[in-house]
């Protein structure tokens, strides 16, 4: 009988050529390491200063303007010009500049990766790409200088948490009510050093897929994983011998019954301290921001397009509203969505990381309260240290701005 | 003897080194008189190198900055002692060649108390007890004994437990 393997199993063993267990080291090829602008430069500075080496493979590289962009001031402006001049120098092709989106959705967009590979990333953020059956995780500098100079990175292969979903989502309710239901039950540091692994989410899009993987970094994880299926299977090639077996050996297996979830928001300062919108009807909203690599795809912008039609913001509540890439943007203009955004009063800020770190296009102040469609938040993480960030999904933010209070979508007809 | 510095849970790297003192933004040379500026500004004034870090949950939490571990690493210090770190700063300070130490028993150990921390028995000494550390895998000894990964990979040309005969 075949060993029962979860997916990081699979994936690690085959990267290996042996089979491995949890807790294994072991050193595998990497089929492509990624870093951003914020952190391109101390990689590049490991690379050519202390391992006094050049990029292996360019085709296996890639390069991401998108944390501050366009550039806010000359020290970051000057960073910039000393990427792209490494990107010439090194014959990296795969470099996309400021405009064209963040660094995960461009990723998967551009087809760069592919399901089975191992996908390195200097962002936290790289559990992304386990949305098409990739192993994307964040590293630090020495460890993406190690994989463009030598094709390689170790690992420890990780223990596996299951989350098991039965049903369909409700109305008003998506992936991240889901993702943040997950953090709740697992706590912000509850997957450490794990592979988390959804199951019996086959029904789900492309775009929830990678909301859900995105996630998985906020409880720790070292990979969020879904098995291909449906629309990624429909898409990329699936190598043969990936597959998961959902009975294989795992450290904890989380149940979710996804038509019982309401709507769901991460309460500052923590994304493990999770409530009900309808809960929290009387917070004040100032900001509201649609974006990020955790939900700023083009059916985000559909869902609180939907709300807000024939509506207007809330007196005194601003929106902003930051497509995930450059495609996105273009096919919310052509099919509307966007000018029904902005109708409602919404403004729209250049494809990328947009305000979720706090750097640039809508720093947040003392006393401000945002909800954001991103992923952390950190007292400040957006800016003052005075401010709060609630964490809720495209449908929450869009009837939260609205009402200018933080609102159950479903109390809102659409 | 070295002295302890101990922390609670949930340590994260922008405790360690706040996002707007990152090298890009102001220079690699100034990295040292950076950590815990804001959380705790006598850290980096007082420091010795060898002085021990011991601390609750999750330690090193959040970004993937390299620079929040290398900033310790600079100004010497000896070890980190918790009950759980963060994974990518684990990664980084293993990387960077920082000895860790993941121990249950972190909230007995006091803080400014003289410790002697023994790698090699794998035992941290103070006034009041002696405390079992788990000792490394061999790849991690590998790392501490070149100072780096990337220090072992420039004199190897290879990832420790690689075969030797690659490349």
């Amino acid at each position: 009988m075949a060993l029962k393997q979860t997916l990081a199993e699979r994936i690690l063993s085959h990267a290996a050529g042996r089979p491995v267990r949890p807790g294994d080291l072991v050193v595998v090829p990497v089929d492509m390491a990624m870093a951003v602008d914020s952190i391109a430069p101390s990689v590049i500075s490991v690379l050519r200063q202390e391992l006094g080496a050049r990029v292996r493979d360019p085709r296996r590289v890639a390069i991401f303007i998108d944390h501050v962009a366009p550039a806010a001031n000359v020290a970051t402006a000057d960073a910039q010009v000393a990427v792209r001049r490494f990107a010439a120098e090194e014959g990296i092709a795969q470099l996309y500049d400021v405009g064209r989106g963040v660094c995960h959705q461009v990723m998967i967009e551009e087809r760069l990766i592919g399901p089975g590979q191992i996908v390195l990333g200097s962002d936290s953020h790289s559990t992304s790409y386990g949305a098409i059956g990739a192993f994307g995780t964040g590293m630090g500098a020495s460890d993406v200088a190690m994989a463009w100079a030598s094709g390689r990175t170790w690992l420890r292969v990780p223990e596996t948490i299951r989350i098991r979903c039965h049903g369909g989502f409700g109305p008003g309710v998506g992936a991240k009510d889901l993702a943040l239901h997950v953090a709740r039950t697992l706590g912000a540091d509850g997957a450490r050093y794990a592979a988390v692994e959804y199951v019996g989410v086959d029904h789900l899009p492309l775009a929830d897929r990678q909301t859900l993987a995105c996630m998985s970094t906020e409880v720790g994880a070292k990979v969020g994983l879904i098995a291909p299926s449906g629309e990624v299977a429909a898409s990329w090639p699936v190598p043969e011998w990936l597959s998961s077996d959902s009975d294989a050996l795992c450290q904890r297996e989380v149940e979710v019954d996804l038509g019982s979830l309401p709507p769901l928001v991460a309460v500052p300062p923590s994304v493990d301290t999770v409530v009900e919108a309808a809960g929290l009807a009387d917070v004040r909203v100032d900001v509201v921001f649609l974006g990020t690599c955790t939900n700023g795809r083009l059916e985000d912008l559909r869902a609180a397009a939907r709300i807000l039609r024939g509506r207007t913001l809330a007196r005194g509540v601003r929106m902003i509203v930051v497509p995930a890439s450059s495609r996105v943007l273009a096919a919310a203009v052509a099919d509307g969505t966007l000018a029904t955004l902005l109708e409602a009063g919404a403004t729209v800020g250049t494809p990328g990381c947009g305000p979720c770190i706090g750097r640039h296009l809508g720093v947040l102040g003392a006393g401000e309260v945002c909800l954001s469609t991103g992923n952390r938040n950190f007292r400040g993480r957006m800016g003052s240290p005075e401010a709060r960030i609630y964490l809720a999904s495209p449908e929450v933010a869009a009837a939260s701005a609205v009402t200018g209070r933080i609102t159950d979508p479903r109390a809102l007809a659409f | 003897m070295a002295r302890v510095w101990k922390f609670g849970s949930d340590i994260d790297t922008d405790q360690i080194v706040p996002g707007r003192y990152a090298p890009y933004m102001t220079s690699e040379a100034e990295l040292g008189r950076y950590p815990f500026i804001e959380a705790r500004p006598e850290f980096a004034r007082e420091v010795r190198p060898g002085d021990l870090i011991v601390a609750g949950r999750n330690f090193g939490c959040g970004s993937s900055r390299e620079y929040a571990p290398k900033a310790l690493k600079i100004v010497g210090v000896g070890a980190i002692i918790a009950q759980s770190f963060a994974r990518i700063f684990f990664r980084n300070a293993l990387n960077l060649g920082i000895p860790l130490f993941e121990a249950p028993w972190t909230d007995e150990i006091l803080d400014g108390e003289e410790a002697t921390l023994d790698i090699d028995a794998a035992q941290l000494v103070t006034a009041h007890g002696t405390y079992a550390l788990v000792p490394p895998p061999d790849f991690v000894r590998e790392i501490w004994r070149e100072g780096s990964l990337v220090g072992y990979y420039r004199k190897y040309g290879r990832f420790p437990g690689e075969g030797a005969d690659r490349r």
